[in-house]
């Protein structure tokens, strides 16, 4: 059972890719690479993670320096990555709809190659 | 690339992938033996070594504030890129509410979605506000506080209507902030050299430990990202909202 964190963030990255390759909508597509993004958040997350450890924020009062503590580096990257992730999806969402209005669909098999 | 040849690489390649990740998953350590030891040495050495009380943010804004610039950049890049996408050939004059789709009607706001609104436009500006410049003492920081802020800007529009959604929220201004936030990040980094460090070292005195004002140039770039941030995703909406508008012909160029 030790494993399992791991296991669910390979398992949510393949099912991911999956759902990548047949999609059929280029909105669904999006929102499942957000999906294989969040399952690279609970590997470094889980990697990092101290049984009984603190959150790497050390108040004197209450968790003095040197209290036994998750690992701040991976929190430092995933949360970082989780406000930059927004906004690189809200450009692929705006590709999206630059595509709807040339093409007027969404499903990424319908659309051909340019022609002029 | 027929759809049963496209699913047959992908079974090829998700076993082939699933197997080692398998493999790599049955050598780490165990779920709560976290391994060390640079998480370990940032924990017992930050706090002294930099007076503040989050050492996530210590992480972001000073010992790796290089590649948080990096990651800064991506921001600011993939805001632009979408503002140059959608806004294009579209229109900017502020006066027009945006169009219905359609087939729908335009549906007047009722009392207590505008009452719930306008109370949590407040509470939220507060709470972003705090998380921004608390960020280096509590949990939050810069980009968590920023993303707080950004959705006090669309709530106007929830609570009123377009126009005072304009109004509150000028294009021109939030993009100037947005290019500030991104700037002084780098010019805090610049600071350091003319203060005789190197690029975005930490040469501001560092105060007291749990203080508002200690850390040296943490919370200073923690700021700079609060107000990237938060214009970024102000704009985000902005952007996705006008989209929802139909151009006039003469908004139209070329």
């Amino acid at each position: 059972m030790s494993h399992l964190p791991f296991a669910v963030a390979g398992w949510l990255f393949l099912v991911a890719l999956y759902a990548i390759v047949t999609s059929r909508n280029l909105i669904q597509m999006i929102v499942c690479l957000a999906v294989m993004q969040s399952s690279t958040y609970l590997l470094i997350l889980s990697v990092g993670y101290r049984t009984g450890g603190v959150a790497p924020i050390f108040v004197q009062s209450e968790a003095p320096p040197g209290t036994p503590a998750v690992d701040p580096v991976g929190h430092a990257l995933v949360l970082t990555d989780i406000v930059v992730g927004a906004t690189v999806m809200a450009l692929l969402l705006a590709l999206a709809v630059q595509v709807h209005k040339r093409r007027g669909t969404l499903d990424p098999h319908a659309l051909r190659p340019m022609h002029d | 690339m027929s759809t049963r040849l496209r699913l047959f690489v992908l079974w090829v390649g998700a076993v082939g992938l699933g197997l080692l990740i398998a493999i790599a998953i049955w050598r780490l350590p165990g779920f709560g033996h976290y391994p060390g030891p640079y998480g370990d040495m940032l924990n017992s050495l930050a706090p002294y070594e930099r007076q503040v009380t989050n050492v996530v943010t210590a992480i972001n804004f000073d010992y790796r504030a290089l590649d948080t610039l990096g990651e800064e950049f991506i921001l600011f890049a993939a805001v632009s890129g979408l503002v140059l996408l959608l806004r294009g050939k579209r229109g900017e004059s502020a006066g027009e509410p945006p169009n219905p789709p359609d087939e729908r009607a335009l549906v007047p706001r009722s009392d207590a979605l505008r009452w719930a609104s306008l109370g949590f436009i407040a509470v939220i500006n507060l709470f972003g506000s705090y998380m921004v410049l608390h960020g280096h003492l509590t949990p939050g920081g810069g980009f968590q506080g920023g993303a707080i802020l950004g959705i006090a800007s669309i709530l106007v529009y929830v609570a009123f209507d377009y126009r005072s959604y304009r109004k509150t929220t000028p294009k021109e201004w939030i993009e100037v902030v947005e290019a500030i936030g991104a700037g002084s990040y780098a010019l805090v980094g610049l600071g350091a050299i003319f203060a005789g460090g190197a690029f975005l070292q930490n040469v501001l005195p560092l105060g007291e430990r749990g203080h508002l004002f200690s850390g040296g140039t943490i919370p200073l770039i923690n700021f700079a990202v609060g107000l990237e941030v938060a214009a970024g995703f102000a704009l985000l909406f902005l952007e996705f909202l006008e989209e929802t508008r139909t151009p006039k012909p003469e908004d139209i160029e070329s």
